[in-house]
């Protein structure tokens, strides 16, 4: 099949990013999370906006309709910030509704439609119990022939965990050291859902034990604390409660414009130099359980946009839904080779000191998986962590001038990577 | 274009264990469960045809956290049928608890199991069952 290099109309900045904290929040509705994201997004355009400028409004969100019972939350989400009349539109993708929003935001921009666009997504997941959380999720799967046999969303990635295990040698422990990183980088962000890691955990369930007078646990590490099942139990064998990214409320807003009024905006703006998106048959018609080839097709557009090639891009926010699910993308990405994930995340390289730091936020599994908001939540630890802006989680002795994101729909039936340039 | 193989016909006659699908005139390649086109060439020239229901597990997972109207646990996995698609169901026949990796390349038999279905569905869901063969 033949195919031309896609090239953008012109070219789109980032100017500002903002997110609400990521969390459980009772007294809280999407709107109010979207708010929040909102503020703080305005709070980061160093020369400051005004909410008139802003043409449009792209919001990602999965199934408000299902977790909140209120549909078509596009124009509700414009009127909390004062957007009306501005044309809203809603984007759905499951898990990559948010990256999806910020590329049909791009797209509109580069049309030369638009020249300033608000890009926001938002979830509110928690009113519901955890049974209806599922089936929810579940519903981003094919219900058909999928849902017959009871497969639910952690039981779809366990499958393809095990597939990695069975073709690569990987063990369980190889998974429990990508949740250990995550959160040691989640405890250093103040938005993050679990901003604890993994020995502060163990370290306060001992001593609630020691309170109690119950029995004291012997955990010898972290490995030896996911590994009890009482501590971990099993959601989809060999996924435990630690490989799973949280039930979240969250919202997050990114402020798009026209290359050539960045300037006007901020002292120091984001560039989007490559945006891609593919799709992907249902999990038991693909080729290969132990990659996602709509990763691997998305990513392949955004490096050819932007001219780039994967040992260029310096750090990575990538959709680890599940730990597998970051192994398998550090992958699909070109950052390591097929089934050499998870060595290279037991060596370190993937830590915020590694050579390719992936998930300095904490990642979904630590800072929390709203799912609409999620890929919208990436593109704002990358405008902190460009900027140099991270605090205590920002990376050591790295100039960063060209970060990623990667952000999929369900088990890979989407997904969109884009990739930032700081000049 | 009318469809030459619904999810209610597949479904009727996994009812019976008869595994039915569709090969491609184009690429000879077998899809199944149906849809509208070819999974390898999206060609639209399929035929009906009845596939011998054996395969080999490819990948498994016990569910210990169910969906709304399931008993946890249970073991649900992938097979590759001997035509070469893939399918998924559920495992039969063996303890969910006693379930490891040495489920992998065993030969199964294709078999199936009604769900009474959820609100969503328009009545019964009929799921596959494999059944590993000693
Ligand atoms: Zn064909």
């Amino acid at each position: 099949m033949s195919r031309r290099a896609r090239k953008l109309g012109r070219g789109v900045a980032l100017v500002g990013a903002g997110m609400s904290k990521f969390g459980a929040f009772p007294d809280k509705t999407s709107r109010d999370l979207f708010a929040d994201a909102f503020t703080a997004m305005t709070r980061s355009v160093d020369k400051g906006m005004d909410t008139e400028d802003i043409e449009a409004l792209y919001v990602g969100n999965f199934s408000s309709d299902l977790f909140e019972g209120q549909g078509h939350i596009a124009p509700i989400m414009a009127d909390w910030v004062g957007l009306v009349p501005k044309p809203a539109t809603r984007l759905e993708d499951a898990c990559a509704s948010g990256g999806v929003a910020i590329r049909e935001g791009v797209i509109a921009i580069a049309s030369g439609l638009y020249d300033v666009v608000l890009v926001g997504g938002t979830e509110k997941m928690t009113n519901l119990p955890t049974e209806r959380v599922t089936d929810t999720l579940a519903a981003a799967s094919d219900t058909v022939y999928e849902g017959a046999c009871g497969f639910t969303f952690p039981g779809l990635y366990a499958a393809m965990a095990t597939a990695y295990m069975a073709r690569h040698g990987a063990s369980v422990e190889h998974f429990m050291k990508v949740g250990i990183k995550n959160h040691n980088n989640g405890s250093l962000n103040p938005k993050a859902q679990f901003n604890k890691s993994i020995r502060d955990l163990m370290n306060s369930r001992i001593e609630k034990a020691k309170q109690k007078g119950e029995p004291v646990p012997e955990w010898s590490d972290e490995l030896d604390f996911l590994k009890d099942p009482k501590a971990n139990p099993v959601v989809a064998w060999p996924m435990r409660l630690f490989d799973c990214s949280p039930i979240t409320d969250g919202a997050a807003c990114v402020l798009l414009v026209a290359e050539d009024i960045a300037k006007n905006f901020s002292n120091d703006p984001l560039y989007i130099v490559g945006t891609g998106q593919g799709s992907d048959h249902a999990l038991h018609e693909r080729d290969d359980l132990t990659s996602i080839a709509a990763a691997r097709i998305a990513a392949q557009q955004a490096y050819e946009m932007a001219g780039v090639q994967p040992e260029d891009i310096q750090i990575a926010e990538v959709h680890d839904c599940f730990t597998i699910a970051e192994l398998v993308a550090i992958e699909d990405l070109g950052f390591f080779k097929h089934g050499e994930g998870y060595k290279a995340t037991e060596q370190g390289l993937t830590a915020r000191d590694g050579s390719k730091p992936i998930n300095t936020s904490g990642g979904l599994k630590s800072k929390g998986h709203p799912v609409g908001a999620s890929g919208v939540g990436q593109a704002v630890e990358i405008w902190h962590q460009m900027r140099g802006e991270a605090g205590p989680r920002q990376v050591p002795g790295k100039d960063i001038r060209l970060a990623l994101t990667h952000n999929v729909g369900a088990t890979g039936g989407t997904c969109v990577v884009h990739i930032y340039q700081r000049r | 274009m009318e469809y030459k193989l619904t999810a209610k016909m597949f479904a009727e006659a996994l009812k019976e264990n008869r595994l039915l699908g569709l090969k491609c005139n184009r690429c000879g390649a077998y899809t199944v469960p149906p849809k509208k086109v070819c999974l390898e060439c999206a060609s639209e020239d399929l035929e009906v045809v009845e596939l011998s229901g054996w395969g080999q597990i490819q990948t498994f997972t016990v569910i210990q956290v169910p969906p709304e109207g399931f008993e946890a646990p249970y073991i649900v996995g992938m097979a590759e049928l001997d035509e070469g698609p893939w399918l998924m169901g559920n495992i039969v026949g063996v303890d969910p608890d006693e379930a490891t990796m040495d489920l992998i390349g065993k030969r199964v038999k294709l078999g199936h199991k009604i769900h009474p279905g959820d609100k969503f569905s328009a009545g019964e869901m009929v799921a596959v069952t494999f059944s590993p063969q000693t």
